[in-house]
């Protein structure tokens, strides 16, 4: 077994911040007509400053913290030098600990259960803006679109250490971190580019090879696996890795050369003059620790002990912040079943979601589900007022129409039918059609169960199971 | 009304006009005229703004007539120098590369100087980019000394103060990053303030390298340079590396009743008992021409009651290498930004790849801008940070030290403003080492970051001498007594014939 080493590269775009990271400017750029959210300072025009956006600070100390970095007591930011057309300024404003650290975060770890991730740093950087070409073929334009409406948004920058090892734990630890972000409320996922992550993998002792422009988490996993595959295949035929940049191919899943890193890069790196050295001291981060929501790791702790859930459920729960929101809400309105309530909703609820929403971690948007209706679902089970198969459908109807279960049990005339004489009635028919099975149902339980079938089926599944089955047992006891 | 307006100085203009003894319009058509009279000669201006300059003082004319209040600078003609933003007005940093770059929003500074109700004539002439001494790296040519048109202004607002020392503005704005605003000061005879820094906001400067330069003003007096600091020193929102400005200790409602100031600074010119430390390896180094004029000044201080005693400042040998290091550094990464792809000068793309046409549009800085752009990148390239650019911020610091513990001895530190007397245009063009030996004694200033002024202090051979001042940190104000007890000894103060 070859030894793998996987890190991480993390971008978190701060879309909690009203105002971008220099700047007043709004930074919600998503669907703004181009070249609109700008001003003097994110065009970067000749005398302007950038003015550091003091919440932006607090919010990536808060990602640190989240992620057991130590916050640095002395933040600096430095310049990062390189011409690309989508830089205003052709320099990055961003963090670097080459000379000391002075980034915002470092030295963190994060708990994946058997093992534990490090993090590198966590620091605070620009975002560039963006370059459009109207062909999707890059190379069939004769010109590029510059919009910089993204310029100077604030990103928060993770980067691990090489502790991974499958791309498993990967995914373990991107739904954790995904979570804590949500759970911080600094970022808002579902939006487009808000959460981006480049890959670094290699084999024992090779060269590192860097995947970018990997667009879905779920494909990080899949990016990581095919490039393991691609550089064992190639130490296998004993062909030279090289250090290089990759780009992960959306439409084909693979990873396409696309820089090969013989000479490394010169950024230039110094402290950026503009903005002086800040001092973060302990006060500062006592009350941002106190301004500190619950954090997931939390969050799972309370839900074992006060909801007595099982730990794979709570998991499942929290590693989407949305769901353990809806599941506390539902809890609230009906406080009795709390794992009832979970069940419904990590089996039940998630299994009418489809892939694509998951892989969006948009689960609840464009379905019309509400806490009210879980909790009223739950309560007419518990009271037998209704049963599971019918629940299950129930359920799918409400999130197409939002209407309350009650509403669509009675509309579907499908009240659990409880009167003994009923089904008792439906059962002598049955017992009149079926005489052989009736016969071999003295020996068979299967013929039992063909027999409750039956009787189901008449009633269009509206039978109490329990009563009908308990009936049918009565009733063949009295025949011998 | 006076014959010759355009010789007065900021207060005595802003003086006039409150009192009715003429008007702002009279005022600004005879600035303009003789602009238009002496600037073929001196070239100063590098666009003047006529039709602006004249609307202004309409204004405060009527504001006046009608009884309405009018700011503490109303009616001054200032000139800017044109590296600092005006909206609407082409700011072209005497570069090609910025020929028509036209800014959408005003320098913090400028929104001061028109709240104050100053009048802004014009933009004046540079060394491209605020890099050189002498003001001939100029896309426009270089601006000639009014004292002599053979020879150079300074630099490298040279505008700035030659504007002023020819009368053609009352006062300026100049930018210091290494001596710009004390060099030209010098050689034209005019007062010139290198603040401290963080005094002055920063914003609208176009960065040549931020963590030295300055804006600061130029004028005829020391009084008239206070005018404009109380216009414009102080924290900014928009440069978060301004602080706040030391407020001035000992202010009576007399002082500013006195002086037509309602804040901040003033010029107490019954300033006493001065301690004064002569920096040695400043007076060494320079032309006889120019230390035989700063001795006899120094006896003048002696005979009037103050001490004044010579020091030696060890960490001077460090300077030069210390500042244009870090100088080019950051400017290398200011001028990044150059790439003509929002805005800068005319050149179609079309038909080019865009690396070619980057190297195309990058071709056109001149070669001064050019060479400092290489040597900064050089510096501060992989393999060379530690060996260049740690070391010239190690030497700043003991700079920054050593100046820290002269001045618990010192009130103040004087030397000569420059080492030499002004030279012929042309003279030194061609050799950039001896160009940039000529900063040695202004980048001490810039790079420990306190304030110095230059003030004319006397002639040598006909050439104007100025004399340099360092204060503490932050301490303009013990810059501003002594400078204008100075100015009363002294008192050299004339005017070219041009």
């Amino acid at each position: 077994m070859v030894e793998v080493k996987i890190g991480l590269e993390i971008h978190c775009q701060l879309t909690g911040l009203n105002s971008k990271l220099f700047c007043p400017c709004q930074c919600d750029y998503q669907g703004e007509v181009p070249n609109t959210t700008v001003c003097p300072i994110c065009l970067g025009l000749p005398g302007t400053l950038p003015l550091l956006n003091k919440m932006a600070v607090a919010f990536a100390s808060m990602i640190s913290l989240a992620l057991g970095c130590k916050v640095q007591e002395r933040i600096m930011f430095y310049r990062k030098n390189y011409f690309y057309p989508d830089l205003p300024k052709n320099f990055q404003i961003t963090q670097y600990n080459a000379y000391g650290i002075t980034s915002i975060g470092a030295e963190g770890k994060v708990d994946l259960g058997a093992k534990s991730i490090g993090i590198r740093r966590v620091q605070l950087e620009e975002d560039p803006g963006r370059l459009i070409y109207e062909n999707a073929d890059v190379n069939a334009n004769f010109y590029t679109l510059i919009d910089y409406n993204r310029a100077g948004v604030a990103l928060v920058e993770i980067v691990t250490e090489p502790d991974f090892d499958n791309p498993k734990d990967v995914r373990l630890f991107l739904d954790k971190v995904t979570s804590t972000i949500e759970h911080l409320g600094v970022c808002d996922i579902k939006l487009d580019g808000s959460l981006r992550c480049d890959v670094n993998v290699s084999l024992k002792e090779g060269k590192k090879v860097e995947i970018k422009n990997i667009n879905s988490f779920g494909d990080v996993e899949k990016a990581i696996r095919y490039e393991i595959t691609r550089q064992k295949t190639m130490s296998i035929r004993e062909i030279e890795i090289k250090s290089e940049t990759r780009h992960w191919d959306d439409a084909r899943k693979v990873t396409m050369q696309s820089r090969t890193k013989e000479e490394e890069q010169d950024y230039r790196y110094f402290p950026e003059p503009d903005i002086p050295t800040i001092i973060l001291g302990d006060q500062f981060i006592s009350t941002i620790k106190t301004k500190m929501p619950e954090l997931p790791d939390e969050r799972k702790i309370r839900f074992l002990k006060d909801y007595a859930l099982s730990d794979h459920v709570a998991k499942v729960l929290i590693d989407n912040k949305e769901l353990a929101d809806f599941f506390e809400s539902t809890v609230k309105l009906y406080p009795s079943s709390p794992n009832e309530i979970a069940h419904w909703i990590i089996s039940d609820l998630l299994g009418l979601i489809d892939d694509i929403k998951k892989e969006e971690r948009s689960l609840l948007s464009g379905l019309r589900i509400e806490p009210k209706h879980i909790a009223e679902l739950v309560k007419m089970i518990d009271q037998n007022k209704i049963n599971r198969n019918i629940a299950k459908s129930v359920l799918s109807q409400i999130t197409r129409t939002g209407e309350m279960p009650s509403y669509v049990l009675d509309k579907m005339n499908a009240s659990l039918i409880d009167n003994e004489s009923k089904i008792a009635e439906a059962i002598d028919s049955i017992f009149e059609l079926e005489i052989s099975a009736v016969r071999d149902a003295k020996q068979n339980p299967n013929a039992m169960n063909f027999l409750l079938g039956k009787v189901m089926q008449m009633t269009r599944g509206r039978a109490d199971p329990k009563i009908t089955l308990n009936l049918i047992k009565a009733r063949l006891a009295k025949m011998e | 009304m006076p014959n010759h307006l355009y010789r007065l100085t900021a207060n005595q203009v802003t003086c006039g006009i409150k009192n009715g003894q003429f008007s702002a319009q009279e005022y600004i058509f005879q600035i303009l005229e003789r602009i238009e009279k002496v600037d073929n000669k001196v070239n100063a201006f590098v666009l003047v703004d006529k039709q602006g300059a004249i609307e202004k003082a309409l204004s405060i004319d009527k504001r006046l007539r009608d009884g309405e209040a009018v700011g503490e600078l109303a009616g001054v003609a200032v000139g800017i120098k044109d590296n600092i933003c005006i909206k609407d007005l082409k700011t072209t940093c005497a570069s090609n590369i910025l020929e028509s770059y036209i800014p959408p929003y005003d320098a913090s500074v400028i929104r001061s100087l028109k709240e104050n109700d100053a009048i802004i004539v014009g933009k004046l002439n540079l060394d491209e980019f605020a890099m050189g001494s002498t003001t001939e790296f100029s896309r426009y040519g270089p601006t000639r000394n009014p004292w002599n048109l053979e020879y150079v202004a300074g630099g490298s607002s040279g505008g700035s103060a030659a504007s002023v020392a020819a009368s053609e503005c009352a006062v300026s704005l100049g930018s210091d990053t290494g001596g710009s605003i004390r060099c030209p000061s010098s050689f034209c005879s005019v007062v010139g303030l290198k603040p401290t820094y963080g005094c002055v906001s920063r914003s609208g400067l176009i960065s040549y390298s931020n963590s030295l330069e300055q804006i600061g003003p130029v004028g005829k007096t020391v009084l008239d340079v206070v005018m404009v600091m109380n216009s414009i020193a102080g924290i900014d929102e928009n440069d978060q590396t301004t602080k706040p400005i030391r407020p001035i200790a000992t202010l009576t409602s007399e002082d500013i009743t006195k002086s037509n100031i309602s804040s901040k600074y003033t010029a107490d010119q019954n300033k006493r008992n001065i301690t004064i430390g002569l920096v040695k390896e400043l007076i060494e180094g320079a032309d006889p021409a120019v230390s035989k004029c700063i001795y006899s000044a120094v006896d003048l201080f002696e005979g009037s009651d103050c001490k004044c005693e010579e020091t030696s400042m060890k960490s001077i040998q460090y300077a030069l290498a210390s500042y244009y290091t870090i100088a080019t550094a950051e400017a290398s990464s200011n001028l990044a930004r150059y790439d003509n792809i929002r805005y800068g000068f005319e050149y179609d793309p079309e038909g080019y790849e865009w690396n070619t046409y980057f190297s195309n549009v990058r071709n056109n800085f001149g070669d001064e801008v050019k060479r400092r752009i290489i040597i900064g990148s050089y510096v501060l390239s992989a393999g060379y940070y530690g060996k260049y650019y740690l070391r010239a911020h190690i030497a700043r610091e003991m700079i920054r030290q050593e100046i820290k513990s002269l001045f618990e001895r010192f009130d103040v530190l004087i030397g000569p403003t420059m080492p030499i007397l002004p030279f012929k245009i042309g003279q030194k063009i061609d050799d950039p080492l001896k160009m940039y030996q000529i900063d040695i004694d202004t980048v001490i200033a810039n790079l420990a970051g306190i304030p110095a002024i230059s003030m004319p202090i006397g002639f040598s051979n006909s050439f104007p001498v100025g004399l340099q001042i360092m204060a503490d940190d932050m301490c303009e104000q013990t810059l501003f007594d002594v400078a204008s007890f100075f100015e009363k000894i002294v008192d050299v103060r004339r005017s070219p014939e041009i």
